[in-house]
């Protein structure tokens, strides 16, 4: 009899094993994953709890971020009692000339291509060409009407504020006035010293 | 009572010892499926719900890393493009194809994109881009090239192993900061000098306690 039982405790034994180890994988399965994927948002992530499906947020309307209220408008707007500035409101270097160039052959040159003469790499797969930097008009005109461009879009080009904030525009109006000047350089325009490195430049290529 | 005979002795001790090694095998199973792309994910192409590809915009028509992952020298995050963005071009160029017709969507109807997250670290790391971009390491070093996949795929396991890798030894990945976004830079065959001349210049540290990642 008691044989019989301890046989039988056995086999009920051997089955609870048998079903751990077939349940091993699971529990494996399901302990890792609370860290893994936290009770939290990560940007742009999906949300089950917003209507729109959205983690991120939209801003209220009317929303002045902490810090963004402006009374320099020449810099901030490429406007002075409502007119474009004539310059750059910001001071001029070789690094900003640097950055501006960086800026405009990542976010620009796409359309307006590398000299700004507007036959960019989009342009020859079919967008419209824009009008080169090179032409009077736009040699003519001031900074602020290249920042309002940029910040607001004009004609078929949408506005490039969010890719490209107001330091960077500066620094791509710079680069666009030194594009320009490129364009319509003379010989006389570089510094006497300098010159012999452009023959060497010539020479190379 | 003698059941078996003394010869089985041998098959006994062979079968102990034989057991290490089933159970070793085991073990290194596990490690192998545990590093295979089956878990790792790695080098299995995402397919995503539009037919977006990285070879024609960053590789043939040479559109910047930073053109549409604007934040990756700022934040942590690379960020993903919002529709505008495809917009800035697609709302001349290419607006009746049919594959665009997700993005025209989303464009109409203010409602996202859903891609499917190709680099999914989990939630306890916590990565920044930033750091990384700004210190010498390109995006190819990670992502690979890019500029070749029609569709993404993930480069490495991305298991802590590799992370530490290069937080152990920098100087092994580290190139000058004019090539971060270039494709197809090729790193020098004196790379460890180069990489320790960076890691000087860059103030770069190894990095391998636990709350460099972990947090």
């Amino acid at each position: 009899m008691s044989t019989e039982r301890a046989s039988v405790r056995r086999a009920l034994r051997a089955r609870g094993l048998l079903v751990g180890v077939l349940l091993l994988p699971a529990l494996l399965a399901g302990c890792r994953q609370d860290m893994q994927d936290q009770p939290k948002y990560d940007a742009d992530q999906a949300s089950s709890f917003f209507p729109d499906g959205r983690a991120n947020r939209p801003l209220v309307p009317g929303t002045v971020v902490h810090g963004s209220f402006h009374e320099n408008t020449a810099y901030y707007e490429g406007k002075e009692n409502g007119q474009p500035v004539a310059v750059p409101p910001v001071k001029l270097t070789p690094q900003l000339l640097a950055r501006g160039q960086e800026r405009f052959d990542i976010y620009c040159s796409p359309c307006h291509d590398r000299t700004g003469s507007g036959n960019g790499m989009i342009v020859q797969r079919g967008l419209r060409r824009p009008p080169s930097f090179h032409i009077q008009r736009l040699r003519e005109a001031p900074a602020g009407y290249y920042f309002d461009v940029i910040t607001n879009g004009f004609g078929i080009m949408l506005n490039y504020r969010a890719q490209v904030p107001v330091d960077d525009r500066w620094a791509i109006i710079a680069y666009i006035r030194a594009l320009q000047l490129s364009q319509n350089a003379t010989i006389g325009d570089v510094p006497a010293d300098q010159r012999a490195a452009l023959d060497q430049g010539a020479a190379g290529h | 009572m003698q059941v078996f005979h003394r010869s089985t002795n041998v098959l006994s001790r062979f079968t102990i010892f034989g057991g290490l090694f089933v159970v070793a095998g085991l073990v290194y199973g596990l490690y192998l499926v545990n590093s295979s792309p089956y878990v790792t994910q790695q080098g299995v192409a995402k397919e995503q719900p539009i037919q977006f590809s990285h070879k024609h915009h960053a590789g043939e028509l040479g559109i910047d890393c930073r053109y549409c992952h604007t934040t990756v020298e700022k934040l942590a995050y690379a960020g993903m493009p919002a529709t505008k963005t495809c917009m800035n071009c697609h709302s001349q160029i290419w607006t009746n194809s049919e594959f665009l017709e997700p993005v025209r969507r989303s464009w109409r109807t203010d409602e996202s994109i859903e891609w499917t997250k190709v680099y999914d670290l989990p939630q306890y790391v916590y990565f920044n881009h930033s750091i990384h971009v700004n210190k010498g390491v390109g995006c190819e070093t990670c992502h690979g090239r890019v500029d070749l996949m029609n569709v993404l795929w993930q480069k490495p396991t991305m298991q802590m192993q590799w992370c530490l890798d290069c937080h152990r030894q920098p100087e092994k990945y580290l190139r000058p900061r004019q090539f971060i976004f270039s494709m197809d830079y090729q790193p020098p065959s004196d790379q460890l000098d180069l990489g320790r001349k960076l890691k000087e210049e860059y103030d770069v540290h190894t990095r391998v306690t636990c709350s460099a990642c972990h947090r």
